[in-house]
């Protein structure tokens, strides 16, 4: 057990954030921390802009394997990344659909002539991706997809009808990836595929959703008749394909996402110490709870992410979803709590919130979004603890 | 960074598993717990002799095994699983470390290697009769004399304080308050004056005594560490022995979630196994989240404790030490009361029985719990470095 990185990592560590105390400058600037959960409109195109500076310096995909431009970086490798990344307050990454989720899927399950077609556009940060995932009936259940895929004989294309939701950055996104039901008498996960849709073109219509905060970072993505320019696998290997996808990313962002946890619970501090809630004893108990839940989640994470030779491990990662949302979604409160009656009043009318109170709202989709609390709980159960599974309509 | 077992490691947590799941069952913890002595002799003698395990943190040099902590607390989680009765948690976690960290040479070359064969027991004796666990709980006193130090005063709820062998006993200057003042003195329990009184416990399966010490005269040679950095040490010792604490809160909160998923899967109601209802099915969730964060909260904390007790220890980690035994100790007492309270809630009835072992969990549970500090006392601490001018280094 060791808890330290080797000298080697450490290199990579000091290579990085000096990379980043150089590049993150200038027009940049103003676009540290922000873009991240919560204000992920803000400032696209110079968040676009900084995709690009990242490629220049070889900074975008370094997980990947080398054959395919990456710098076949290890987990320790890509924890530091994201670690070293938001200690500087690295702006929200627009291009991390691709780089987390796409890229990877299409190595393991695209064609050669695919990977060549689509890999360079995310490597160098010019081709922003979007997720079609959930639909307005298909949230937690993501098997209920409705969403329809048929083949266009005469282009030999499939086409696609139907609605997603909670697509962030659609309207910024040059791709799409879709999960449709290509065999219209399938049912849930059977009868799927998984396809890469061009967004720029007359069957797809995006529409902002505003949120409780005001703001509106998701959207809405209308596909009628629009045409799939690939499809990754076969027809009916879709469900395959979007649960091998959702497994890519490996945690390995969890010590970045702790980073911005910890920034904000400084901030809060900081204001405890200002106005004397510091002094009453009920804060002072919560402050020090989060403060020691903060801690515990990075090791925690820590575990999930060392080389598994104990079962152990595989639970440190089941139950981490809910112990990041719940304890994230305990500081929005604490947050307000802390700030005591400053914690109502806006930066600006008419409705222009402040970083913590946006935070305290946003929190409320932390135990939602990436599969529920309460189906957390029924996952933790039935594969951590053997308990029967749920009963399926 | 590779924070998982080593294979050693998990060669010592399975031959732990197997040794206790023979020699600690039910019924040995329920004869065990019934006396005064609180422990089977001949079991001790097994795990001092076979299992060698009280050498296994203390160096080699003074015959021991040379392992470290992490290796301790893989064997306390067995422990607290097992409910093991024995004078293993005050022997080691109290008394070894007290040595460790502040014997002289010569009272560690003396007293080392007797514990590490099992010829001698020992604990820590520092908390008065008013209830604490900082550096006020120090009540008892000493007074120097030409050949050495007199000691009077109450000492309270000391580990198996009326089996031990040794004692490391706290005592202030008098007149001295708080943090100045105190000194560390190994004395031998049949010393003339010290009168030891066995206290009955609501959890029995954790021995306490009541230790009167009156007009006991030491020589210089017992004083351990004098009122110059006396409480630094002794607050050194108390974390280190939170963390102990904590690794056997953490076994018991994973074992009384085991116990309780077992019988859900077991137990009938309105045609189902009670497993099947998601108001368990969720409970449990919850249940298990508590238990894989403690584990996480211990092994870190155990190698902090490691670095503190090695020659040349990372200094980051070393600083770390009063943190990260108070967040051990504060989530994981915290996570074995919700767990123990929540078997007996799932067990129904019968988990408000005597003859099933849900409440020796949950007594387990609220001794460990309060001893050296619950969770809201740790958080203060916490608290006081993150928000106090003064880092509460005070």
């Amino acid at each position: 057990m060791k808890l330290q990185f080797s000298a080697e990592d450490e290199l990579f560590r000091a290579e990085f954030s000096a990379w980043l105390a150089d590049n993150l400058t200038g027009e940049f600037e103003k676009i540290r921390y922000r873009g991240g959960p919560g204000d992920e409109h803000m400032y696209p195109s110079e968040r676009h802009q900084w995709e690009k500076k990242m490629a220049a310096g070889g900074w975008t995909c370094i997980g990947w394997p080398e054959a395919f431009g990456g710098k076949d970086a290890s987990i320790e490798q890509q924890v530091i990344f994201h670690e070293e990344y938001a200690r500087v307050g690295g702006p929200g990454r627009m291009g991390h659909i691709g780089e987390g989720l796409t890229g990877p899927t299409i190595i393991a399950y695209g064609s050669e002539e695919q990977k060549q077609k689509y890999l360079p556009g995310i490597l160098d940060g010019t081709e922003l991706w979007c997720q079609g995932y959930s639909e307005p009936s298909a949230g937690s259940d993501l098997a209920a997809v409705k969403t329809k895929a048929v083949l266009d004989e005469g282009l030999n294309k499939w086409r696609i009808s139907g609605q997603k939701v909670w697509t962030s950055l659609a309207h910024e996104s040059d791709w799409c990836f879709v999960v449709a039901r290509t065999d219209p008498s399938s049912q849930r996960h059977k009868g799927l595929g998984f396809f890469l849709v061009k967004m720029d073109q007359p069957g797809v219509e995006v529409r902002p959703i505003e949120q409780l905060t005001g703001t509106s970072e998701f959207n809405e993505v209308f596909f009628d008749e629009a045409v799939a320019e690939d499809i990754l696998g076969q027809p009916g290997e879709g469900w395959t394909i979007a649960m091998a996808l959702l497994g890519f990313e490996r945690g390995v962002s969890t010590l970045g996402q702790q980073m911005l946890f910890q920034n904000e619970l400084d901030t809060i501090v900081h204001v405890a110490k200002d106005n004397g809630a510091s002094q009453d004893p009920a804060l002072r108990q919560r402050i020090a709870e989060a403060h020691t839940g903060l801690r515990l989640m990075r090791y925690n994470a820590m575990r999930m992410l060392s080389d598994p030779t104990s079962g152990d491990l595989d639970k440190s990662a089941l139950v981490y979803k809910l112990h990041w949302a719940s304890w994230h979604r305990n500081l929005g409160k604490l947050a307000m709590d802390v700030l005591g009656p400053e914690s109502e009043i806006c930066t600006a009318g008419p409705y222009d919130l402040t970083r913590l109170q946006s935070m305290y709202l946003f929190t409320r989709s932390d135990t939602i979004y990436g599969g529920t609390n309460q189906v957390q709980r029924n996952i933790i159960a039935e594969r951590g603890l053997g308990m029967p599974r749920e009963a399926k309509g | 960074m590779d924070f998982a077992l080593t294979e050693e490691q998990e060669m010592i947590r399975e031959s732990a598993e197997n040794f206790l799941a023979d020699v600690s069952s039910s019924a040995a913890v329920r004869e065990a717990m019934q006396t005064e002595h609180g422990y089977d002799k001949q079991v001790w003698q097994r795990i001092c002799e076979e299992m060698v395990w009280p050498a296994i943190h203390i160096p080699e040099a003074y015959g021991g095994m040379g392992l470290g902590y992490v290796e301790l607390a893989v064997l306390l989680e067995k422990m607290g699983k097992y409910l093991l009765c024995s004078p293993y948690f005050s022997t080691v976690s109290l008394g070894v470390n007290a040595l460790l960290m502040a014997g002289t040479e010569q009272q560690k070359a003396s007293y080392l290697p007797k514990i590490a064969d099992g010829q001698l027991t020992a604990t820590l004796a520092y908390t008065g009769v008013n209830g604490r666990w900082d550096a006020h709980a120090v009540q008892a006193t000493y007074q120097k004399t030409v050949d050495g130090y007199q000691l009077n005063g109450q000492l309270r709820f000391v580990p198996d304080g009326h089996t031990a062998d040794l004692l490391i006993v706290a005592a202030r200057e008098q007149g001295s308050e708080g943090e100045q003042g105190v000194a560390l003195f190994a004395v031998s329990a049949d010393s003339q004056g010290v009168a030891r009184q066995w206290l009955p416990t609501m959890d029995q399966t954790r021995k306490q005594a009541e230790i009167n010490l009156t007009a006991v005269s030491v020589d210089d040679s017992a004083l351990m560490v004098n009122a110059d950095g006396g409480w630094s040490k002794l607050s050194s010792i108390i974390q280190l022995a939170q963390i102990a604490v904590a690794a056997e809160q953490m076994g018991g909160a994973q074992q009384t979630l085991d116990m309780a998923v077992d019988y859900t899967q077991e137990r009938e109601q309105f045609g189902r196994k009670i497993a099947s209802y998601q108001a368990i099915k969720h409970k449990a969730a919850d249940m298990m989240l508590k238990a894989e964060v403690s584990r996480s909260a211990v092994y870190f904390a155990a190698c902090v404790g490691q670095e503190v007790l090695a020659e040349q220890g990372d200094a980051e980690l070393i600083d770390d030490l009063p943190q990260a035994a108070s967040m051990a100790k504060a989530y994981c007492s915290d996570a074995f009361f919700f767990n123990a309270g929540n078997a007996i809630q799932f067990f129904g009835g019968v988990g408000f029985t005597w003859e099933y072992d849900c409440h020796l969990y949950f007594k387990r549970a609220k001794s460990t719990e309060t001893f050296l500090g619950n969770a809201s006392y740790h958080r203060e601490l916490i608290a006081k470095q993150l928000l106090d001018a003064d880092g509460g280094l005070s």
